[in-house]
């Protein structure tokens, strides 16, 4: 091998890696380059949003199931963290660990029943729980404070220092991110992310090659639950204000369409999923008024035109292209 | 080596098996045939755990196997094949035969989370395994396929070498020619023959009779769910009740 050949060699089989420390640095250097507050609130409602949508793109995206009631997740892990450190006074990292810890053995308890549905009956049966948990928030005046919500929640500190401006906060969130960005990309490539996409692609054959297809469902809808209960917490000791209009079934529709503009089966697809869709509403004002509308739109549009989402769309085209040519070039 | 007894399985109310029973012997190639509709897929899916059958009991090694969930055969070292193929077609041809591996990968979900170097090791070496399969099967050059790019032939050959990878005791073949060509035909023959040698218990359900006559040491029969004959392939060839159920079936269908 030339070292041209080395150089390329390496930066291939490192080629995951590379891109995360890439970011990495990119995030680094990120608030120095944008100083502007407002802007970095925006991307760290991408940060807080990219956690969950990377867990949920592992259950409908890789496992192939839907799930229309993820935004309760994040309520839950919001309200959860919230309502522990206001009353209690816990420190908010173990009210949030608590509360993941919490709502990871609610999703599993919820999953034994709904996952051995599949198809409309799953996607009802997954909004049905994210309407519940809604009207719950919504009504129990005396816990969640009803539609005014919770004021007042304690910030995040990190070594003694308050996380409370967007400065801190970016490091914050982004670091998460990006270790969740990495686990997830981990498990996809891993053996059992194979096993995840064959439940999802022919859970007959899955099975009988040794794969225990609800078990395999089960346990990545829990890790999907407890990262949106994580991003939902963070979220509510980001803004140390929470009410029940952002844990709405539009807002379980607004996390599908991340995890499908980017690509189901990309994790890479879900951070340009939720920086688009967190993105738009900026540039374009008509968005904010039509966006369950706008929402819609895009994951028929995407469906129809690129079935496998922007990222994953896009790669396999070129590779079947390639391919393709290749074998053309052969015959 | 797998003992069937009694087995029987309606839809329905209409019988697809009705008591059947018979055994394969260790290093043996047992051979099911029957016309369409005969029963044998659904006793192969009875076998292999996606069906469970309504009355009759199925030993594998001295332990029984009916009523165990379809996922502990490959752990058991039984191994299967689909009449109507059945592979995942988003994966590339690699990945289709990696899953065939499923009982030696990481089931860990933290590891596989975390991604140490030892599960990467672990990872590389089924790998390997895997891309020596297909290099037995002719098909290295296409590893990085995905398999809905495949010809028919090729996809049938993947799925061989999916069941094959994990080094199984016992293999199901349902209709593993089915729709093939005769040199890809002859290529399935010779691989079937080879693990045959190599001492693999085989079940094979096949309507290539040429194929079947060749490579089985013993052949069952099945008509209407019922087993109507088993023997030696030269005994089956000449018996009347088998070339009746051939034959009638022919003469209403032509
Ligand atoms: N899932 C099912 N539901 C209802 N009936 C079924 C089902 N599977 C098979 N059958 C019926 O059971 C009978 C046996 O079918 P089976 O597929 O086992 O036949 P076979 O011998 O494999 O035929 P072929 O040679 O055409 O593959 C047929 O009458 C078929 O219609
Ligand atoms: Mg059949």
């Amino acid at each position: 091998m030339t070292p041209r050949d080395k150089i390329f060699y390496f930066l291939t089989i490192h080629r995951t890696g590379l891109s995360v420390c890439l970011l990495a640095v990119v995030l680094l250097a990120y608030p120095t380059l944008v100083a502007n507050p407002y802007l970095l609130g925006i991307s760290n409602l991408i940060a807080v949003y990219l956690i969950a949508v990377i867990g949920l793109n592992l259950f409908i995206g890789y496992a192939g199931q839907i799930s229309l009631g993820h935004a309760a997740y994040l309520g839950l892990g919001a309200y959860g963290s919230a309502l522990l450190t206001i009353h209690t006074g816990l420190n908010p990292w173990l009210a949030m660990a608590l509360t993941a810890l919490a709502v990871g053995l609610t999703s599993f308890l919820v999953a034994i029943p709904t996952l051995r549905l599949s198809g409309h009956y799953l996607a009802m049966a997954t909004l049905g729980f994210n309407i519940v948990c809604y009207t719950i928030m919504m009504q129990w005046n005396q816990v969640t404070g009803g539609p005014s919500g919770l004021a007042g929640i304690p910030p995040l500190s990190v070594a003694g220092l308050p996380i409370d401006d967007e400065m801190r906060f970016h490091y914050l969130a982004w670091t998460l991110a990006i270790i969740v960005l990495t686990l997830g990309l981990n498990l996809a490539r891993s053996s059992l992310g194979l096993a995840l996409a064959a439940v999802a692609q022919n859970e007959t054959a899955a099975a009988s090659l040794g794969i225990q297809v609800v078990r395999a469902k089960i346990r990545i809808f829990v890790l999907s639950a407890v990262l949106a209960s994580l991003a939902g917490s963070l979220f509510a000791h980001c803004y140390t204000f929470i009410n029940p209009d952002s844990f709405t079934i539009f807002n379980s529709i607004e996390l599908v369409t991340m995890v499908v503009i980017g690509g189901l089966g990309s994790i890479w697809g879900s951070l340009l999923g939720a920086s688009l869709i967190i993105l738009l509403p900026e540039f374009l004002h008509f968005f904010e008024t039509f966006r369950d509308i706008i929402h819609g739109l895009i994951v028929v549009t995407v469906l129809i035109l690129l079935p496998q989402g922007l990222v994953s769309g896009l790669k396999d085209l070129l590779r079947v292209r390639s391919l393709m040519s290749k074998k053309n070039a052969q015959n | 080596m797998l003992k069937i007894d009694g087995i029987s399985k309606h839809f329905g109310g209409l019988p697809a098996l009705e008591e059947v029973s018979f055994n394969c012997r260790e290093g043996m190639t047992t051979a099911l045939i029957g016309p369409n509709g005969a029963g044998k897929s659904t006793l192969i899916n009875c076998i292999a755990g996606s069906l469970f059958p309504d009355a009759g009991v199925i030993h594998f090694q001295n332990q029984r196997i009916d009523g165990l969930p379809p996922h502990q055969r490959p752990y058991l070292g039984i191994s299967r094949t689909f009449q109507n193929l059945a592979l995942f077609p988003r994966l590339t041809v690699l990945e289709n035969v990696l899953t065939g591996l499923t009982p030696e990968a990481e089931q860990s979900f933290v590891k596989s989370l975390l991604r140490l170097p030892a599960t990467r090791h672990r990872e590389r070496l089924l790998r390997l395994k895997a891309m020596a399969m297909l290099d037995n099967f002719g098909l290295t050059d296409k590893a990085r396929w995905p398999v809905s790019i495949l010809s028919y032939g090729d996809r049938k050959r993947v799925e061989m070498a999916r069941a094959l990878v994990s080094g199984p005791r016992l293999l199901l073949l349902d209709e593993p020619v089915a729709g093939l060509n005769s040199a890809e035909t002859a290529r399935i023959g010779a691989e079937i023959r080879r693990l045959h040698g190599a001492g693999l218990t085989i079940l094979l359900v096949e309507h290539d009779m040429d194929l079947v006559m060749s490579v089985s040491d013993h052949i069952v029969v099945l008509d209407g769910g019922r087993l109507i004959a088993s023997g030696a392939p030269e005994e089956i060839r000449t018996n009347p009740r088998v070339i009746e159920a051939y034959l009638g079936r022919m003469s209403v269908t032509a």
